[in-house]
């Protein structure tokens, strides 16, 4: 992958285009915002998604994936991004599937990556407590207990928790909270004694839950990876998730700045477009540079991932304070472009901004990922 | 020269044998590069013969026909050159606004008469040429000049003013965009006319910058005839030969010269370690520091921008539309970085000159100055806003 697409990402790319078309609208987002219910999503949507292979794209043959890259992935994302489609794919596929992958043992991997490649679990990743994305301030804890673990703690953001078959938890075996070292990685049932459930449902409708974890007893055939290693495990998957999160993002930034292109030269006042007044002509320029400078580091973060990049975390970072930066502002000016109808729920506008939000607040937002970068570079 | 191999071969055996060492290093500034004209004078011996004997073989306009001096090379041949020039350090041997800006436009409209007057003296480094086009009430709107040309027997009595032409205090001839029909639409009375510098009525005064520079002038014409052979193309059909060269003059904006490379400086980074006395660890202005992070963000973003567009023209698919905001983001985003960078370095960025004050730090301060005309110079940043808008975005005037 090296900017230009080869002749089966495009055929990919146009599958998921026309999914999307003819599947996702923001009046069928509308309709499951309304309903309020879990799961959440459409689960006939989601089906179609797995036969298409979606759910399969980053695994190994081996557990009935597509084995295909990053750049795939994102292509996919970017497409679903376009019309705000809800599914599972950035907790089942990108977050959990992406620590099981990682971490994973033979057997785990075999058992759940074989899943959700078919469709079959949805699984979420419950690593947050804190307001704001700070991977290491978990303080739950696990402690060993009776040749097992006991897990005591509050998760929040855990997407798609409540309809989730399983839940990746990271917990403390040693150290503060705020230490990197000491964090653990467990896989939680749905039915396990001592968890319990408040669904929540965010400003973009999608569904996220609040776990409570209250003297959780497991096996230690229940820990995911080694002892104490879940911060590097983390640390590569949320790499690869905020660039998936960022392509989904750019997908929903080139929609609402064309449907903002599109409404300048539709709409009249003074007898002329609004269009022709220049203090719009220049705000929307500048838009489009942002849009265009969100593009190319989102396609050169596939190809960082892709080809195992030594500046890859740098980039990632990159990559996601760009993404949120774009959307805030486009979603911003889009509205404030479109004058009074642009803060009325009829207005697909406001969907936009709303999911700009949340996609940008997860993983860290851009002052988050400056920190990150400048600690990266050492300085 | 049929085989491209052969041509490969004898081109480098030639520039190893004939490129003197002194010349295979790049210059700190196009300055100091060859620029010809009467005035000329080589930076060293080495520059001479170097140019002398590229100018035999027609290598200061390699792709230009024998017959105005170039070497008549194809564009491929022409690339090689360029490659094996570049693989050895080879500065060129000549540079100039005549090569740059006006020769594609003679090239392209002149008659053969002027073809075979003005194009061998540009190859030969005999004349040098600036540009005559803004004027002090026509900048963004360059259409509105209103420099008068009369036509009276066979010669135009010129009337009239420019201002910011580069370099006119040491250049002998200049290309000017003149008002020949005053009540046709703006766009339609304009000429294009070449101007002996040298003629009587010419006075020219250099305008100093902020940065201490002078690297431009005032010119006045008063009642200068010019001979109505020194127009180029048709009496008021200037307008479409002047955007022709301006499309020119933006490539040759857009691209690095060759043979030039700036001393290297101190990072941002350094600059701000310098300052904040932290030779290691995390800066402990943390504004400072988030800002600096931003800007290398930007940095990369555009670099990944500057390498899709290349991607996908030579995918054939491209320039896609983001190459319309080059020039408006990389002048903004220097002149941020040169901004911030005079910022952090604190009270040594106030120096002007003499004791005391790190010699990197006052030219960085004069750079900095400096800087702040690239958003002005070949369309300001809210012509480029206009021409996104409209070329690309399409809205509606
Ligand atoms: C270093 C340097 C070298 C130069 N060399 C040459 C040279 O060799 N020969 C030559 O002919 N010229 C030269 N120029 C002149 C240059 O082309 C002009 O400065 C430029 O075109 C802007 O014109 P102006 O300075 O009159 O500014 P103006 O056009 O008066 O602009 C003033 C402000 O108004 C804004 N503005 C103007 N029109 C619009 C519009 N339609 N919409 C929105 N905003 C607008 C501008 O963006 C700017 O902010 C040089 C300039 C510099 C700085």
């Amino acid at each position: 992958m090296s900017f230009v697409l080869s002749e089966e990402q495009e055929l990919i790319q146009e599958t998921a285009r026309e999914f999307v078309r003819s599947q996702g609208s923001i009046d069928a987002l509308r309709t499951l915002r309304d309903q309020r219910s879990e799961p959440g999503y459409d689960t006939k949507l989601w089906r179609e998604m797995a036969d298409l292979g979606w759910t399969g794209i980053p695994f190994p043959e081996e557990y009935g994936g597509a084995g295909l890259g990053h750049a795939e992935l994102g292509i996919v994302l970017e497409q679903l991004g376009t019309r705000l489609v809800i599914s599972p794919m950035l907790s089942t596929v990108v977050l959990a599937g992406g620590v099981i992958l990682e971490a994973g043992s033979p057997e785990q991997k075999q058992n759940f990556l074989t899943r959700i490649v078919g469709g079959e679990a949805v699984l979420a990743l419950a690593y947050q407590e804190t307001p704001r994305h700070d991977p290491w301030a978990i303080a739950t804890t696990a402690r060993e207990a009776g040749g097992g673990y006991v897990l005591t703690g509050r998760k929040t953001l855990v997407l798609d928790g409540a309809a989730a078959d399983h839940w990746i938890v990271a917990a403390r075996t040693s150290g503060e909270p705020g230490e990197r070292e000491g964090l653990s990685l467990f896989i939680v049932d749905r039915d396990t004694e001592g968890v319990s459930i408040e669904s929540t449902f965010l400003i973009d409708s999608r569904s996220a839950a609040n776990l409570s974890l209250d003297g959780v007893h497991l096996g230690t055939d229940r820990l995911l990876g080694e002892l104490g290693s879940g911060a590097e495990v983390l640390e590569t998957t949320f790499d690869r998730a905020m660039v998936a999160i960022a392509s989904e993002m750019l997908g929903g930034i080139q929609e609402v700045f064309d449907q903002t292109v599109a409404y300048l030269k539709e709409r009249e006042q003074f007898g002329v477009k609004i269009g022709s007044f220049q203090a719009l002509k220049h705000r929307i320029a500048r838009v489009f540079c942002e849009v265009e400078l969100t593009r190319s580091i989102v396609t050169d973060a596939w190809r960082a991932l892709d080809e195992e990049d030594p500046a890859r975390s740098k980039i990632a970072s990159t990559c996601k304070a760009r993404a949120s930066d774009t959307y805030h502002l486009a979603s911003n000016e889009s509205i404030q472009l479109h004058g009074g109808i642009g803060v009325t729920d009829e207005q697909d506008i406001g969907f936009f901004l709303k999911r700009a939000r949340v996609c940008e607040l997860l993983l860290g937002d851009s002052s988050y990922q400056r920190r990150r970068f400048a600690e990266l570079s050492g300085y | 020269m049929s085989d491209p191999e052969d041509f490969r071969r004898e081109t480098r055996a030639w520039l190893e044998d004939n490129c003197p060492a002194s010349v295979r290093a790049p210059v700190a500034d196009i300055k100091y590069l060859y620029w010809g004209g009467r005035r000329a004078e080589f930076l060293d011996d080495d520059s001479q013969v170097w140019f002398e004997r590229m100018l035999e073989r027609g290598w200061t306009v390699p792709d230009w026909p024998v017959e105005y001096g170039g070497a008549g090379l194809s564009q491929s041949e022409q690339r090689i050159l360029q490659s094996e020039m570049r693989r050895l350090n080879c500065r060129p041997p000549l540079f100039s606004y005549g090569i740059t800006m006006l020769a594609p436009v003679l090239l392209e409209y002149g008659t053969d008469e002027q073809k075979s007057r003005f194009l061998p003296p540009i190859a030969r480094g005999e004349i040098r040429w600036c540009q005559g086009y803004s004027e002090p009430a026509a900048g963004s709107d360059l259409a509105s000049l209103q420099c008068r040309a009369v036509l009276e027997g066979g010669e135009y009595l010129v009337d009239g003013q420019k201002i910011w032409t580069s370099d006119a205090d040491i250049s002998d001839w200049i290309f000017c965009l003149v008002r020949t029909d005053p009540s046709a639409p703006k766009h339609d009375g304009i000429s294009f006319l070449l101007i002996d510098l040298e003629s009587g009525g010419v006075s020219i005064s250099p305008i100093p910058l902020i940065s201490g520079a002078s690297p431009f002038c005032q010119t006045f014409f008063d009642s200068v005839r010019v001979p109505s052979q020194q127009r180029v193309g048709p009496e008021n059909g200037g307008w479409s030969i002047a955007k022709h060269l301006l499309q020119h003059e933006r490539a040759m904006l857009a691209q690095a010269i060759p043979g030039v490379r700036p001393p290297k400086r101190s990072s941002l980074l350094d600059v701000a370690r310098r300052s904040l006395n932290t030779p290691q660890g995390p800066l402990p202005d943390a504004g400072l520091r988030d800002e600096l992070v931003q800007l290398q963000m930007d940095r990369i973003c555009y670099r990944a921008t500057l390498a899709r567009n290349t991607a996908a023209v030579r995918a054939g698919k491209g320039p896609g539309s983001e190459s319309s905001m080059f020039k408006l983001y990389v002048s903004e985003l220097n002149q941020r970085s040169e901004d911030w960078r005079h910022r952090a370095a604190g009270t040594e960025g106030l120096g002007w000159d003499g004791e005391g004050f790190d010699p990197e730090e006052i030219q960085a301060t004069r750079s900095w100055l400096y800087g702040k005309a690239s958003t002005i110079l070949g369309g300001t940043s809210e012509i480029q806003l206009n021409i996104i808008a409209k070329r690309v975005l399409g809205l509606p005037d």
